[in-house]
């Protein structure tokens, strides 16, 4: 964290200060069971940038993303959303916490748009009800303004013709991006993806990277989980290496890649050595 | 059958009757058993486990004499003086806690079927608890749940069979009283079946054409 701070502190459109970020975590614990997931983590994004968490599996990677929209809750440690701390409070009668605000949780997770590893469309809904959805029921746009909304998202990720298919009659990176229109349909300050390619056949995933990539190059903040590691090498302002529940190593890719300072991420870039 | 097919269709009308009530409240509360057991609070979880257990293990015959003679008692004590409970409420609410019971289980199951990731879509974008339940929980539950839940009716319409051993004038209740009375026994208990199956042929029915609007498109 604090090199993220080192990093931009200088932008000059960002004020004198600290820049405020769109997404931070603090010291984040999470314990699932009795698996100490995530170790204290902090990680902060800055509008308009791209990080990419990597890390092997089960080094709480996507737990730490889940923490950040409050599907999991931190059992210790602070979200914070722009300015704004989410209320989190111990959990009655058991461990762990529980989320305090409900209200507050449902307006700020409208504002991070997450894509799933499992795409979780509505398996009951065509893909344009899918992405219409929020727009009725969380923006509470009128009816035909959000047919309008989802039709254009479903346009940007290049599925306007399959609006009204089934999940069920749509290839997985099809299905991917459909899920990425849901997310965008909301018109996110942060969007999440919780390795977003990782259920697809590999001649599929790059359908699914050149949305994101195109996403990226819009300027949208993004917190990528990903075990592609060229495309968090090309895409990323920051990349974060996770190990064990705690961020590891951590700064922009060309050089955390390049000249990885830990034997963790030496030996997660070359498992040979 | 000495002007029996008028009683016939009036016992039909109440076979009806209670069955549809009963599946309709029944319905209800397997809604409210189901969320009880999947809730995250454990006195709800106990209380609809015991509901079920206990419902589910006594057999329908009993319940119903249970609800009749324990409500006529209870109803006399509250008020003081010899109170009877008619016999289509005290049936509609046996079975209306027999059918709760059962759709609860079918219920929880279905939920339970839904993938986990189909609520954190849901709650990702800012949905609440309430509108997940409705737009993604209910409709793909009811898909799920069909099946089962068309057997359920199937066995509602022939337990209504029971409520006549408290007086109930439905199609089991006219039988006996024809069969005894015209010395045709025979005659008026196919007279019966027939009416029964034709209910349950017209259910299945109903169900298969309600489950082929449904079950399009699925997992």
């Amino acid at each position: 964290m604090q090199t993220a701070i080192d990093l931009h502190s200088d932008a000059p459109h960002r004020g004198p200060a600290v820049a405020t970020a769109s997404l931070r975590a603090e010291n984040v614990h999470k314990t699932l069971g009795t698996h100490p997931v995530l170790r204290g983590v902090s990680l902060a994004a800055y509008p308009h940038e791209v990080i990419s968490v990597l890390g092997a599996s089960g080094s709480g990677k996507s737990t730490l993303l889940r923490c950040l929209n409050l599907l999991e809750v931190p059992d210790s440690g602070d979200i914070w959303f722009r300015n704004e701390k989410l209320d989190i409070r111990p959990a009655a009668g058991r461990d762990g916490a529980r989320i305090g605000d409900a209200r507050q949780a449902r307006r700020v997770r409208a504002s991070l748009g997450m894509v799933f590893q499992s795409f979780n469309l509505w398996p009951h809904k065509t893909a344009l009800e899918n992405v219409m959805e929020g727009p009725v029921h969380v923006r509470g746009l009128a009816r035909r303004t959000a047919v309008e909304c989802a039709k254009h998202y479903l346009r940007k990720v290049g599925l306007i013709e399959r609006r009204d298919h089934y999940p069920r009659h749509l290839s997985g990176g099809q299905q991917q991006r459909v899920a990425i229109a849901r997310a965008l349909a909301m018109e996110p300050e942060v969007l999440l993806f919780d390795e977003p390619t990782s259920a697809l056949d590999p001649e599929l995933t790059g359908e699914v990277l050149r949305t994101i990539r195109s996403l990226a190059e819009e300027g949208r903040t993004m917190i990528l989980v990903t075990h592609e590691l060229s495309f968090a090498r090309e895409v990323s302002s920051r990349v974060a290496f996770m190990q064990g529940g705690r961020i590891e190593e951590e700064g922009p890719p060309e050089e955390v890649l390049s000249r990885p300072a830990s034997a963790g991420l030496r030996r997660f870039l070359d498992p040979a050595c | 059958m000495g002007g029996f097919q008028e009683q016939f269709l009036r016992g039909l009308e109440t076979t009806v009757l209670v069955a549809a009530i009963s599946g309709a409240f029944g319905m209800l509360v397997g809604l409210a058993g189901a969320a009880a057991k999947l809730s995250r609070f454990r006195a709800l979880r106990m209380i609809a486990d015991a509901y079920t257990t206990i419902v589910r293990g006594v057999p329908e015959l009993l319940v119903i004499l249970l609800v009749y003679f324990g409500g006529t008692t209870a109803l006399t004590a509250l008020v003081g003086s010899y109170v009877e409970v008619s016999a289509l409420w005290a049936g509609v609410f046996s079975l209306t806690v027999v059918f709760g019971a059962y759709a609860t289980e079918i219920f929880r199951g279905a939920i339970q079927a839904i993938p986990r990731g189909q609520t954190e879509a849901a709650l990702s974008i800012g949905l609440a608890p309430w509108q997940t339940w409705l737009l993604v929980i209910l409709p793909q539950m009811a898909r799920i749940a069909l099946p089962a839940l068309c057997n359920l009716w199937i066995s509602l319409l022939k337990d209504t069979s029971l409520i006549s051993i408290v007086g109930l004038s439905d199609i089991m209740r006219i039988a006996v009283v024809g069969a005894g009375s015209m010395r045709d026994p025979l005659t008026f208990y196919l007279a019966a079946s027939a009416l029964y199956l034709m209910l349950t042929s017209v259910s299945l029915l109903t169900f298969r054409l309600v489950e082929r609007r449904l079950l399009a498109p699925v997992h």
